[in-house]
């Protein structure tokens, strides 16, 4: 699709999307939001980006393919759970960091898993909309 | 010591993970699936050891105290799955390096496969009714797609008939859980089974669920009248992937009816493991009866895999520890011989370029070795001392026997002997008469090929021949076995420490 | 409201079959999501409709007030519906490259697996 539209507003949307993005994953763990949704809003920036200027450009503003991003999100999300284990506890047992963070709240370890979903959604969302839409370009 | 039991959870699945992450170096993935295969198999026999020292291991994942958490359970029965899991995953992943077309290679095999068997050793050690389906669709969804994946007309048919029925029974199990949890307002599988057994619960309609339950689980193991997709569909993917199918898939479906009418629905065995064993009986019979009919290798083995679950079934109706033995030594006698005849009829395909046995001949004067492998795991699956189906068999009919049912005992005589006979057509048809045809000769198997397909066979062949001679380990760990699975407290215990 | 939702479940569940049982693969996949539409519906109405109590900690207390909705089924469904839209997305795709491959879309045309003398092989390098 080759529209002026969308390409400018894509340029300024994105930032914005990404940020938000971070910030619904930050405070998931006690108000709405989370890993899951942080992860559609974050896809849903780089498929805008993969209209707007084919799902080339996209790949490279990515940086990397989307199937690593899911691989790379199970690890995170997996380890989140043995961090507990090192204490002697079952398997994804939390672990908390007594400290206070600024919009953070506090550290531990569901906020690692919730990082690990929010890779995996970005990179399933990608992959699929990717092929979809390299599909259509081919056709 | 929690670890052990979640390492052959955690094992298969960073195996698929860190295949999925070398997704286009093929190399990588090769070397990665058959080092996941050893680790995975080296963590199963861990557990089983530490099972066996220490007794039934249990965790609460999250450190949320059961029944409110989703437990991880090991007793043995469920370990010694766990290492026959652990046993085909290597296996299959070896095999596959020699027998899995690059295609497929590039679009996911590896991960798939190591999915797949996550899922089956996650439905082994769970602790709950709700973690258990969870658990069945993570391996349902792996091998749709393993089944399906390469794209042939047959494999894209047999997986449609195979998907369909499959979501069909897992829309059954879904409502059975819900309504479970409606009655007993749990779904922690030592908590339901304290539940019914104190009375909290009317036993007409525990015995309703329990009739759900026999079909949804039913439907995947593959009993009569229930089986119908499985020879329409087992013989359309690659023939490591119906080896892997036929060893692991229909067995979690027996397990969790062992399962479930061991430890939860033992309300009204006069007639629920009545109705077991007639269906037990029926599954025996139809399943050896389609097999003669065949003169395809692959679809005559995929008959054989109902009538052999038909003698698992019929080891659970009897109910009595000698029977629960059976099915335990069984288990293990049946998912390796017949893994190891379709591997072997994999070979046979290899070299003499076809599975069905009317263009198949002559094979025992040009490839004795060959013809063994094929005829160790043949006469083990028929049931003839001195190999692993002997002792199984005997167990089970001697179990029949103490509790007289003549009847069942004569059926599962009279199937063995039908199961000689379809093993003898085989080996008369492929190994034996002159080759059809003599024209083209018969294709040598290369040297890295020979090793990576010969060598899981060989082990398995061996497998029928020692469980055959030195029965006494694999009985007495079975009896131990069957004795826990006989005495529900000491699992429940595990599970809610003391209660009541 | 029980009764309302029990026969709306009971029409989803006879919905589901009877689209099973006809011939077209289109028909099969409908069949089959209105299969798991029921069993999740099931699962919420079996277990008991509260209204309006969420199951939250009011600040200062150590456990919800009662009577409070159960959340366990909502959470059961949930990953119900998760698992349900994975499979239906697979299954969509297998059922239109069958169709593509065989050609049909009857289920009555795809017999091939089931007749013995027609049995071809996936080919191994």
């Amino acid at each position: 699709m080759d529209s002026v539209v969308l390409r400018t507003a894509t340029r300024y949307l994105l930032p914005l999307l990404l940020l938000f993005s971070v910030f619904a994953l930050l405070r998931g763990h006690n108000e709405p939001g989370g890993g899951f949704v942080g992860g559609l809003v974050a896809a849903t920036a780089f498929a805008l980006y993969a209209v707007g200027y084919g799902v080339a450009a996209a790949r490279q503003l990515l940086q990397t393919s989307p199937r690593r991003l899911i691989g790379i999100g199970l690890l995170v999300a997996a380890s989140s759970g043995l961090i507990g284990m090192a204490w002697g506890d079952p398997f994804l047992t939390a672990r908390w960091d007594t400290r206070e963070i600024p919009v953070v709240g506090k550290l531990g370890t569901p906020l690692l898993f919730d990082i690990g979903v929010y890779l995996v959604v970005i990179g399933v969302a990608l992959t699929i909309i990717f092929a979809l839409i390299e599909a259509e370009e081919e056709a | 010591m929690s670890i052990f039991l979640l390492l052959p959870v955690l094992v298969p699945f960073l195996t698929a993970v860190v295949t999925m992450l070398f997704w286009h170096e093929r190399l990588i993935q090769r070397r990665v699936n058959v080092v996941g295969g050893i680790a995975f198999f080296v963590a199963a026999l861990g557990l089983l050891a530490l099972v066996w020292r220490d007794g039934i291991q249990a965790t609460q994942i999250g450190n949320w105290p059961a029944p409110f958490g989703i437990t991880l359970v090991a007793d043995l029965f469920s370990a010694i799955m766990v290492v026959m899991a652990g046993l085909m995953g290597l296996v299959v992943a070896v095999y596959s390096l020699g027998s899995i077309d690059e295609r497929r290679e590039a679009f996911g095999y590896y991960p798939l496969l190591h999915t797949l068997l996550m899922g089956v050793s996650g439905a082994f050690l769970t602790g709950d009714m709700f973690n258990l389906y969870v658990w069945f669709e993570v391996m349902l969804i792996a091998s749709f797609v393993l089944m399906a994946l390469g794209g042939q007309r047959d494999q894209l048919e047999g997986a449609l008939k195979y998907v369909t029925i499959n979501l069909l029974s897992s829309a059954l199990f879904l409502t059975s859980v819900g309504i479970l949890y409606s009655v007993t307002g749990t779904l922690n599988m030592a908590d339901l089974a304290h539940q019914i057994s104190s009375g909290a619960v009317d036993s007409g309609l525990a015995t309703v669920l329990a009739m759900m339950f026999l079909v949804a689980f039913g439907i995947k193991a593959g009993l009569f009248p229930l089986f119908f997709w499985l020879p329409a569909s087992y013989h359309t993917p690659p023939i490591a992937i119906t080896a892997l199918f036929s060893g692991l898939l229909t067995k979690v479906g027996v397990y969790a009816l062992v399962r479930v009418f061991t430890l939860i629905f033992v309300q009204d065995v006069d007639y629920t493991h009545t109705l077991l064993m007639v269906i037990a009986g029926l599954t025996m019979v139809t399943g050896v009866l389609g097999a003669v009919a065949q003169t395809e290798v692959r679809r005559l083995l995929s008959f054989h895999i109902i009538s052999q679950i038909g003698y698992l079934l019929m080891g659970l109706g009897l109910f009595t520890e000698l029977a629960l033995t059976g099915v335990i030594v069984f288990m293990v006698h049946v998912i390796i011989a017949k893994s190891a005849l379709f591997l072997v009829s994999g070979i046979v395909r290899q070299v003499a370029g076809s599975y069905d046995l009317k263009q198949l001949g002559g094979l025992y004067r040009t490839n004795a070795g060959l013809a063994a492998l094929f005829f160790l795991p043949a006469l083990a699956l028929a049931g003839l001392p001195p190999f692993s189906g002997f002792w199984a068999k005997l167990t089970l009919v001697r179990a029949g026997l103490e509790t007289e049912e003549y009847a069942i005992v004569a059926v599962s005589l009279v199937v063995s002997v039908l199961t000689l006979f379809s093993m003898t057509k085989i080996w008369a048809e492929a190994f034996w008469k002159d080759r059809p045809g003599q024209d083209e000769a018969f294709q040598p198997l290369l040297s890295p090929q020979r090793i990576a397909l010969l060598g899981p066979v060989i082990v398995l062949a061996a497998l029928t021949v020692i469980l055959g001679l030195g029965a006494e380990p694999l009985i007495d760990l079975g009896t131990e076995a069957a004795a826990q699975l006989l005495n529900p407290s000491e699992y429940i215990q595990a599970v809610l420490g003391d209660v009541a | 409201m029980e009764v309302i939702l029990a026969i709306v479940i009971g029409a989803l569940y006879a919905a589901g079959l009877y689209m099973m049982m006809r011939r077209s693969f289109v028909k099969l996949v409908i069949g089959l999501s209105l299969l798991g539409y029921a069993s999740s519906l099931l699962i919420f109405t079996v277990n008991g409709v509260t209204r309006g109590q969420p199951p939250l900690v009011q600040e200062g207390m150590t456990q919800p007030v009662e009577p409070f909705a159960d959340p366990l089924p909502q959470a059961l469904i949930l990953t119900a519906i998760v698992i349900g839209f994975g499979v239906q997305a697979f299954a969509l795709v297998l059922f239109k490259r069958t169709y593509q491959s065989a050609n049909t879309d009857d289920l009555d045309g795809i017999k091939s697996t089931e007749e013995s003398g027609k049995v071809r092989s996936p080919e191994m390098t």
